[in-house]
């Protein structure tokens, strides 16, 4: 216990969530025969889930300020629809069309930011509103009817990365290189954290532990490495996962280091406390809309990207999705409390669990209640530690 | 019939990184007040918690009436007859008084609410209590004085062997204080056993029977109180001699430049053509009874309420604050008389707190540096003497004194040109007040202009080079130092609209 904590840090309960995911693939790969853990469904896996767990991050700090957004599957799908139109009847290249669906979800976000900022009026309830404003809309001007979407726009929503380079390596070498770069930049972290702080007693930490985590993660990256590029020809890691890759360290850099995302925390914990210390309430809570009704956007363009065609229904409870994610990934329904990458730990969860149920021929139906059972376990676990862990002064 | 109602022994609890009690024994007799002494962090109201089963204990005893007990939720301790009368006030603000007071165990008329037999009951026990407070207004209406004096009737409305005081008068005016005496010998008559926990020294002698003292988690000692003199019991708390050098004269240069210039001030109706000025190494104190319009006032000034009419100049240049993000720009810092709610976020780290009102300065390519915040957040650590392990610390597991340091810390990595300390020692122990008093010295010496609102008399002669005076939102005297005293103070503190004006 003593070396596990040297090498992973002593706050081991944050990796509860990340210890079941890995038990919940491991137990639906054996249940199901090993049709878990191959390259096609761990493809199928990441591009299917993609646009939720990119709502999920913006949906992270929309709950961590205290506040709930519904309106993001509508938003999503109006984006979706407006960019899809935008393309067939106006005849805008499939660029352009992009262009409009982001400017349409920061507008969204404009719209919900301020009300919510300027009038006071709850998050649940304007995002309500935009809910039921955003799919009366798609259903409107769709005429209830798909609508076709520019083919280039399927390398986003269910794209691989190119094949080149020589074949010895017996995988996909964008994804290989991807893993490696990976690694690279894991290791070049691990020193430079290892050169630059000191413990307690002002020692660096032991070496063998840093060791331990470069040898793990390599592991792992190495083995997802192999597992997504290792597949078909033609196929690797796909592309909306690579997006999402990039939002996610995007994002996670915004909350952890910037001076924006510092504020989302602030008036999340004490709103009063935040805006006597000088923080622009009403800004983070503005921008914080924009953001989540801009990432619906981009959601709402890799799905079509991937069904090849905007639907009038698309984006339907999506929202739920992100939010359970939101809150399997441990944040607080009081706000302050969340991050990013636990976030997506939550979003896997979800995601696995979807992916696992299906391939056991589980019914959708059924899938449903055993989520749903699952947030509330989470939930509820989460809740639990935190009542018996630490005697809070707020107890 | 055993005369002792309550013994606790060797009461050991820990929580993560903090050993906050060590083996502490206390015992209680039946119709004694008997004082739990300590600085702050010394552990005394994780002891209550511990008693009232708000925390489980590590190992020791509770024996009360004779029977070892272990409550893990405050109902079972409030059923079996202990009461807690809280620090921090647990009212919900849009309830009436009397719902508050007999919330959970309201009075039924069949299946239904009796709204007006609660409101009886509660004007029966204020008239009890001989206060004046009507049972139907609104919880949120009341001043911190009057809804203080509220949680103690809820407290002894029920039936109650022992009640727990936890600091009861921090927020109370002097009439007020002698009321709750007259409450306190009242209950002891009727064998009520009562633990009172406070900071003030001169409430001991006059009220309790005996002093148990704490330090850092550790029973220290028990004393008889009319035996002992207020040096025993801080030299018992603290480990070491205090020496208090009250204010002679005004350590500001006549001709010192004005940092802040307030003209003709008016917001709402606690603030009334208020006019001042602030100058460079400057104590203003703002003296004045509860309600008096001192934090309205301060929260105008801060932009954190409307203002009606009137101007503020900052080194003589006219400024608009209309927002405290106005505010900090101009160089103003505020630090609230209730840090919990307006001072802090308890679920972050000193190092975020610290740096709360300044990131931008710890902003390198648009990126937090972590390891400058940690150092300022540890500079600041090191020369206030916060007590913690390290910066990374959620706020909320420290002690009363130690939050408000943190809060200080904030505005002087700032580096603000104005501070205004609103109750700045409220419910803060001997050892952490001299240190702030020190401090706030420190910071006027160094060029600050400093805006100190109390409602301690002896704190406001201590500090102030100069004092302002406000009574029901209106100024109402101002002295320098040298012909400021406790009478006139009090004086221009009580003058009523009707009386003279100045």
């Amino acid at each position: 216990m003593k070396y596990i904590k040297k090498v992973l840090g002593s706050d081991l309960k944050k990796y509860t969530m990340v210890v079941a995911l890995a038990l919940l693939i491991i137990v639906f790969n054996i249940i199901s025969g090993g049709r878990m853990l191959t390259s096609s469904n761990f493809q199928n896996l990441l591009s299917g889930n993609a646009y939720v767990l990119v709502l999920a991050l913006g949906m992270l700090m929309v709950i961590v300020i205290g506040q709930i957004d519904l309106s993001v599957g509508s938003v999503a799908g109006f984006s979706g629809m407006v960019m899809a139109l935008a393309a067939r009847d106006l005849n805008l290249p499939w660029w352009a069309a992009v262009l409009i669906a982001i400017a349409i979800g920061l507008l969204a976000g404009a719209w919900q930011g301020f009300f919510l900022s300027r009038l006071g009026i709850p998050g649940f309830i304007t995002t309500l509103g935009g809910m039921m404003i955003f799919r009366g809309g798609v259903i409107w001007i769709s005429r209830s009817i798909s609508v076709p979407a520019p083919s280039e726009l399927k390398w986003f929503g269910a794209g691989y990365l190119p094949e080149w380079g020589p074949s010895f390596t017996g995988m996909n070498n964008s994804t290989l290189l991807m893993g490696l770069i990976g690694i690279a930049v894991y290791i070049a972290l691990q020193l430079y954290k290892y050169q630059h702080t000191l413990d307690e007693d002002g020692k660096k930490g032991p070496l063998w532990a840093v060791i331990t985590r470069i040898a793990l993660m390599g592991l792992l990256i190495g083995y997802f490495t192999w597992l997504f590029g290792s597949g078909r020809y033609g196929t690797s890691f796909p592309v909306p996962g690579l997006i999402l890759l990039i939002l996610i360290i995007i994002y996670h850099t915004i909350t952890q280091r910037t001076r924006f995302g510092r504020h989302v925390y602030a008036v999340g914990g004490n709103k009063s406390a935040a805006a006597l210390s000088g923080v622009n309430v009403k800004r983070t809570y503005f921008l914080t809309m924009v953001n989540m009704s801009f990432l619906a956007a981009i959601a709402g363009i890799l799905f079509v990207g991937r069904s090849t065609a905007a639907g009038p229904a698309d984006g339907t409870s999506w929202e739920m999705d992100a939010i359970a994610s939101v809150f399997i990934g441990g944040a607080a329904v009081s706000g302050g409390v969340g991050t990013i990458l636990a976030t997506m730990v939550g979003g896997m969860v979800m995601a696995v669990l979807n992916n696992g149920l299906m391939l056991m021929g589980v019914g959708a139906d059924r899938t449903q209640v055993i989520k749903g059972f699952v947030l509330l376990a989470a939930v509820a676990f989460d809740v639990y530690n935190k009542h018996t862990g630490r005697g809070n002064a707020a107890a | 019939m055993d005369p002792v109602i309550l013994s606790m022994k060797k009461i050991d609890k820990s929580f993560i990184g903090v050993h906050a009690l060590n083996q502490v024994d206390f015992d209680l007799r039946r119709g004694e007040v008997h004082a739990l002494m300590g600085e702050n962090g010394a552990g005394k109201s994780t002891l209550m918690k511990v008693l009232t089963g708000i925390y489980s204990k590590d190992s020791g005893t509770i024996l009360y009436e004779g029977e070892e007990v272990e409550y893990t939720d405050p109902h079972d301790s409030q059923a079996a007859g202990i009461s807690i009368v809280h620090q921090e006030l647990n009212m919900m603000n849009h309830l009436t008084v009397a719902q508050n007071i007999f919330i959970g165990r309201e009075i039924m008329h069949g299946q239904l609410i009796d709204d007006r037999k609660m409101n009886e009951a509660a004007a029966e026990l204020f008239q009890r209590l001989n206060i004046d407070i009507d049972p139907t207004e609104v919880m949120g209406n009341l001043t911190v004085g009057k809804q203080q004096m509220c949680e103690i009737a809820k407290a002894i409305s029920r039936e109650t062997k022992v009640i727990v005081f936890d600091e009861p008068t921090a927020a109370l005016t002097e009439t007020e204080i002698e009321e709750l005496f007259k409450i306190i010998r009242d209950l002891k008559s009727k064998g009520i056993g009562i633990i009172y926990i406070s900071h003030r020294m001169d409430e001991i002698k006059v009220i309790t029977d005996r002093v148990t003292v704490m330090r850092d988690g550790e029973y220290v000692g028990t004393l008889i109180s009319d035996e002992c003199t207020k040096e025993d019991i801080i030299n018992m708390m603290v480990g070491r001699v205090i020496y208090e050098e009250p204010k002679q004269k005004s350590n500001v240069h006549p001709g010192a430049p004005v940092a802040l210039e307030v003209k003709n001030l008016c917001a709402g109706k606690m603030v009334q053509n208020i006019s001042f000025q602030l100058r460079k190494g400057e104590i203003l104190g703002f003296a004045g009874l509860m309600g008096a319009g001192r934090t309205e006032t301060a929260r105008a000034i801060f932009g954190a309420d409307k203002i009606d009419s009137g101007e503020i100049y900052i080194k003589n240049k006219r400024v608009d604050v209309t927002s405290p993000e106005d505010a900090v720009r101009h160089g103003i810092g505020y630090l609230s008389e209730d840090r919990k709610r307006y001072g802090l976020i308890l679920d972050k780290s000193i190092a975020v707190n610290t740096t709360l009102a300044s990131v931008s300065e710890f902003i390198h390519k648009h990126l937090i540096d972590k390891k400058r915040e940690d150092e300022a957040a540890q500079k600041y650590v090191d020369r206030l003497k916060t007590k913690t392990p390290n910066v990374s610390v959620p706020v909320g597991n420290l002690s009363g004194g130690n939050q408000q340091k943190v809060v200080i810390g904030k505005w002087m990595v700032r580096d603000c040109d104005i501070l205004i300390f609103d109750e700045p020692t409220r419910g803060i122990d001997v050892g952490a007040k001299s240190e702030i008093y020190h401090l706030m010295n420190e910071l006027a010496a160094e060029g600050k202009a400093i805006i100190m609102i109390s409602s301690e008399l002896p704190e406001i002669l201590r500090m102030s080079d100069r004092v302002v005076v406000m009574c029901e939102g209106r100024k109402t005297g101002e002295y320098m130092i040298e012909e400021a005293s406790q009478e006139r103070i009090m004086h221009a503190a009580t003058l009523k609209k009707a009386g003279e004006r100045l």
